[in-house]
């Protein structure tokens, strides 16, 4: 029996081309490719020389690499884009209603429609966030919605990222470099652009400013440092939305206010953009040993002196356990059945779905409830035996710390390598903003792609690679 | 602007200028080495000390070894000022300081990073020399251009040419401090081949020979050559220069800011100093006294421009 071959977004057979990428088919037929080996050869080098770069924990050698960029877009329909919007930003709504009312009433555990277990025994759960209301009731600032496709028409949404997704500064240096190599695509195209995120990002954060604000708001990002694996990122965004980068030690509690120390004294900070976890956030409140935040913040928080992006307590909703419980979460808080569907997801900590799942381990994908980056994950039909074994000894040791889902044919969409095009998997990572009145979502996101051959892990700490992705007009 | 930035820029400066000095000195050795084979040996002792990197040298070699000199003071990673060290320091303050930089002088500062990683992965071979310094020199050269050519004239542009005149003023006067005994008067009696060559380093190192001979003719002279390195505001490499400049950028960042501070006043005295003396005075009072009093002075001026900017907590 031969599994049917993955939905390609591409190519329909193996010459002709799916609606949205017709235009760039053509093109793309018209290309001498010894000229796209050295447009891809071109680009790698932009890459290099402006230090896009993430540093890889635990190989010191080679502490900084670059992420592989696709020079082939991946290209999406006004239509297809319109549902997924939708979609969206019912879900990001959903889930700030959900984290309101977790840390207050919670109203979704007296209704019987989520466990208490769920909330009382998960260590994303903060207590010192109980009765909290963050300014402009805006907990999760910055979301990325990670997406996959399996056909024409079958979306679904793979994780939520309410901490502090990364990435976006790949969405917007991929868009630049396409700018670059092939300005005559984005004339025959009509692509809408996400240039403008920065902008939105920096008025989306002021927009969320404290009671304690004085005129403008003065908005920073907080970094863990260069050694940090998103740091580029970190600087970037910065950079583009021309506020400061500072971390820990450029930070103290001043007259009731965080205030960072400048080169004239101490000014207060209005709105953090956080790139700091909940744990290292504040030595006093959460972990004492971290030397990366700043002591006191969440006394200042608490009472409205700063406001935090993401609000402390946002994983709560990212939790891979809670993801199972989403459409009940986006019913529940928004009266309406969700538009995107969640991938099916047997939660471990239920004996008969923990049974199942040991039985029929070798075809599901097994993930830590707390695990990020694909580590820790069992994706059943590519592993030995020995592995397979070793992971059913973990799974039956700690059934609650698992999830597992079926093994989804993702779509592809083709990189250009050596000998042509040649499909692989991708997913998407669209970003959306949460201000007190609105959301906005950048058209398009980031896509990953696995770059062997048949891998399903798009990762860029496990060799995934990325590509600029299109949201066509209409 | 943050204090942490203002430090970050200051040192990425100070880490720039120092690399291209050892390359400039490395440079003085090996054309020493080539031509008068003789005092070789001396010659490179004197540049691992007017780098203070004597001690650290001496502790991993037995002998002087030029071959030894060239890989300690360009590429080793025990020698933590090695031209590889210091230009990878310089590039991890620029990450730090990125949002203060434009797009040229950040990538400037990468590719000078990138390419010397490069050329520095290996021993540099003796025929491949020349050309790896002039690597070295050009890579900081382009970072410099980028700097003049793009940077606003504001805090940061003073921030970084502070770090570039303290680290510049600190070089040319370790290389009189280690050589002062070769410029003094009573060097001329002393032995029977007085040694232009060392002459011909000093001003070698501070790439000044061809100044040198526009300004004083062909007749060297020790006394000359402390006067030019010294006094001559002219020349960019003299303390007097540097120390002007520091007095001006500093009063730029008085202006911008509307507060002066004790380091304005610090730099200010400093330049008074130098422009009330002559080079006969210096003499008189001892040409290595008044070298180490500077060399104080302004080790104190970048400890209170640090306290004064807020560079750390």
């Amino acid at each position: 029996m031969t599994k049917p071959a993955p939905f390609d977004e591409m190519l329909v057979g193996s010459d002709a081309f799916r609606t949205p990428y017709q235009t760039y088919g053509s093109w793309f037929s018209e290309q001498d490719p010894a000229r796209l080996r050295k447009k891809a050869r071109e680009a790698e080098e932009v890459f290099r020389v402006t230090g896009i770069t993430f540093n890889v924990y635990g190989r010191e050698e080679a502490a900084e690499r670059l992420i592989p960029f696709d020079i082939v877009p991946r290209v999406i329909s006004a239509r297809e884009w319109t549902r997924l919007e939708r979609g969206i930003e019912q879900r990001v709504r959903a889930i700030n209603a959900f984290l309101h009312d977790i840390y207050h009433r919670q109203e979704i555990i007296r209704a019987g429609r989520l466990p208490v277990e769920m909330i009382a025994r998960n260590e994303a759960f903060l207590p010192q966030m109980v009765g909290t209301t963050p300014p402009g009731n805006v907990w999760t600032h910055i979301v990325g919605v990670d997406l996959v496709r399996t056909g024409e028409d079958q979306f679904y949404v793979l994780e939520d990222n309410a901490r502090t997704p990364s990435g976006v500064s790949y969405m917007l240096e991929n868009r630049e470099t396409m700018l670059r190599m092939f300005p005559e695509l984005f004339a025959r195209n009509r692509v809408r652009p996400v240039s403008q995120y920065p902008k939105s990002l920096r008025q989306s954060l002021a927009a969320c400013a404290p009671a304690a604000t004085d005129g403008k708001p003065c908005v920073a990002v907080l970094t863990p440092g260069i050694h940090n694996s998103a740091y580029y990122e970190h600087s970037f965004l910065a950079d583009q939305m021309g506020v400061e980068l500072v971390e820990g030690h450029d930070l103290r509690v001043v007259d009731g206010r965080v205030a960072m120390r400048t080169t004239q004294g101490y000014q207060p900070i209005d709105v953090l953009y956080r790139r700091v976890d909940d744990d290292f956030l504040d030595p006093l409140n959460f972990n004492p040993d971290s030397m990366l935040g700043v002591p006191g913040i969440m006394d200042v928080y608490r009472a409205g002196g700063i406001t935090i992006a993401n609000a402390p307590g946002t994983g709560i909703a990212d939790d891979k356990a809670i993801y199972s419980y989403m459409p009940d979460i986006v019913e529940f808080y928004t009266g309406e059945k969700a538009i995107l569907e969640n991938v099916p997801t047997w939660r471990c900590s239920d004996p008969d779905a923990l049974a199942y799942v040991l039985d029929h381990l070798s075809e599901l994908v097994v993930k830590e409830v707390h695990g990020s980056g694909g580590y820790g994950m069992l994706v059943g039909p590519a592993a030995s035996k020995k592995e397979l074994a070793a992971f059913r000894a973990k799974l039956t040791a700690r059934p609650g710390n698992y999830i597992a889902q079926p093994t989804l044919s993702l779509s592809t969409v083709p990189i250009f390598t050596r000998s042509g095009l040649a499909p692989r998997h991708v997913d998407l990572r669209p970003f959306v903003l949460v201000s007190p009145d609105k959301i906005t979502i950048t058209p398009g996101g980031l896509t990953r792609v696995a770059l062997k051959k048949g891998s399903l892990v798009v990762n860029s700490s496990q060799g995934g690679g990325t590509k600029d992705t299109w949201v066509l007009e209409d | 602007m943050l204090g942490k930035t203002a430090g970050g820029l200051y040192w990425m400066f100070r880490y720039l200028e120092r690399s291209e000095n050892t390359a400039r000195l490395v440079e003085a050795g090996q054309r020493i080495a080539l031509t008068r084979s003789s005092s070789a040996e001396a010659e490179w002792a004197s540049i691992l000390a007017a780098l203070g990197a004597k001690a650290g040298f001496d502790a991993k070699y037995d002998a002087t070894e030029p071959q030894a000199v060239v890989d300690y003071l360009l590429r080793d990673r025990d020698n933590p000022a090695s031209v590889m060290q210091i230009v990878a320091m310089a590039r991890d303050n620029a990450r730090t300081v990125r949002t203060a930089l434009t797009r040229e002088v950040w990538e400037a500062v990468n590719e000078c990073y990138l390419t010397l990683r490069d050329v520095l992965a290996r021993r540099v071979p003796e025929r491949d020399l020349p050309e790896v310094l002039g690597t070295i020199r050009t890579r900081s050269a382009f970072v410099r251009g980028a700097l003049h050519g793009t940077m606003m004239r504001n805090d940061i542009y003073n921030f970084a040419r502070i770090g570039t005149f303290l680290e510049r003023a600190d070089n040319t006067a370790r290389l009189l401090d280690v050589k002062y005994y070769v410029l003094l008067p009573s060097a001329l009696h002393v032995g029977s081949t007085l040694d232009n060559v060392q002459w011909e380093t000093i001003l070698r190192a501070v790439s000044a020979e061809g100044a040198f001979r526009m300004a004083y003719g062909g007749d060297t002279q020790p006394l000359d050559i402390a006067e030019f390195l010294i006094f001559d505001g002219r020349m960019p490499r003299s303390l007097k220069f540097c120390v002007r400049k520091l007095s001006e950028n500093l009063g730029h960042i008085a202006m911008q800011y509307g507060a002066r501070m004790q380091s304005q006043e610090a730099a200010d005295a400093l330049t008074a100093h130098l422009e009330g003396q002559t080079i006969e005075a210096v003499f008189e009072a001892g040409l290595h006294e008044e070298v180490a009093g500077f060399i104080r002075d302004l080790s104190a001026l970048g400890r209170q421009i640090e306290e004064d900017y807020r560079f750390i907590a």
